[in-house]
């Protein structure tokens, strides 16, 4: 296996998990929510939300884990922000698409310009 | 942050407007670059068939739904752009736009391709087919290097 092989395969695997933290409708929500009004804290996280503070907790948590968001701690309060260099490896899959039909491109393009 | 719901690639290829025609909208010849063995001819509103001649990935089942066709001038279909799992019915999903122009440009033609939709693929499927691929992805790349390096 070449070296850039492996990059590219690791590069995938670690993008898995922010896929999967974000697959989850009320996870997204927290993360559209913090990247539009945040820093938030939980309390203000579940006001006016079906969910339940407790849930909203441990999808917090679960977001922390993929490192798509932080906390910091204010006064007795946590305070919930958004880390957007977490969101670069799910970006990187879109590259590896667009890589992808870079080299379809190039066979296409000895294809064509073969003969002429 | 950057968009990411499209890919847009932009490539003048130095060959004559219908032969650039022919390699996009000829099924067999389509099939040569994009590495898939088609069932049938493009037509607009129907669905081709065929199979994944992409090394490592010959299990896998293609099928394209063929939007518009215009002439020596535009193409597009409709596709599932993650569908690997060969257990999975993906139709029900979404599917992504990949639209082909031709223009003139100087020493042959401007072709752009764009694949749009990416944004109503849901994540957690991007997650689980990245997951499953990211051993796929391996060999892939390494057929990409011995490609590229034969020239």
């Amino acid at each position: 296996m070449s070296r850039k092989a492996s990059a590219a395969a690791a590069k995938l695997t670690e993008a898995a998990p922010v896929f999967a933290a974000l697959g989850d409708a009320t996870r997204l929500g927290v993360v559209v929510r913090l990247c539009n009004d945040g820093p938030l804290s939980i309390s203000h996280l579940s006001d006016g939300s079906k969910v339940t503070r407790q849930a909203i907790t441990k999808h917090l948590h679960a977001l922390a884990e993929a490192g798509l968001v932080r906390d910091t701690r204010r006064g007795r309060e946590r305070i919930w922000n958004l880390e957007p260099r977490g969101l670069e490896p799910a970006r990187r899959c879109l590259d590896q698409i667009s890589e992808q039909w870079n080299v379809a491109i190039d066979r296409l393009r000895s294809l064509v310009e073969r003969e002429s | 942050m950057e968009n990411t719901d499209r890919i847009e690639k932009k490539v003048t290829l130095r060959a004559s407007r219908s032969r650039v025609w022919r390699a996009i909208t000829d099924a067999k010849e389509f099939g040569e670059w994009f590495r898939v063995k088609l069932e049938g001819p493009f037509a607009e509103g129907t669905t081709v068939r065929g199979k994944v001649t992409y090394p490592g990935y010959e299990h896998l089942n293609f099928e394209m739904v063929v939007e518009r066709i215009e002439p020596e001038r535009y193409f597009a279909y409709r596709w599932h752009p993650y569908a690997i799992d060969p257990k999975v019915d993906y139709s029900s999903e979404p599917t992504t736009l990949v639209e082909f122009r031709l223009a003139e440009a100087e020493g042959g033609i401007l072709l752009t391709i764009v694949e749009s939709g990416f944004d109503r693929i849901p994540l957690a499927r991007r997650a689980e087919a990245f997951r499953m691929n990211a051993e796929g992805w391996t060999e892939q790349t390494k057929n990409i290097d011995r490609y590229v390096s034969q020239g």
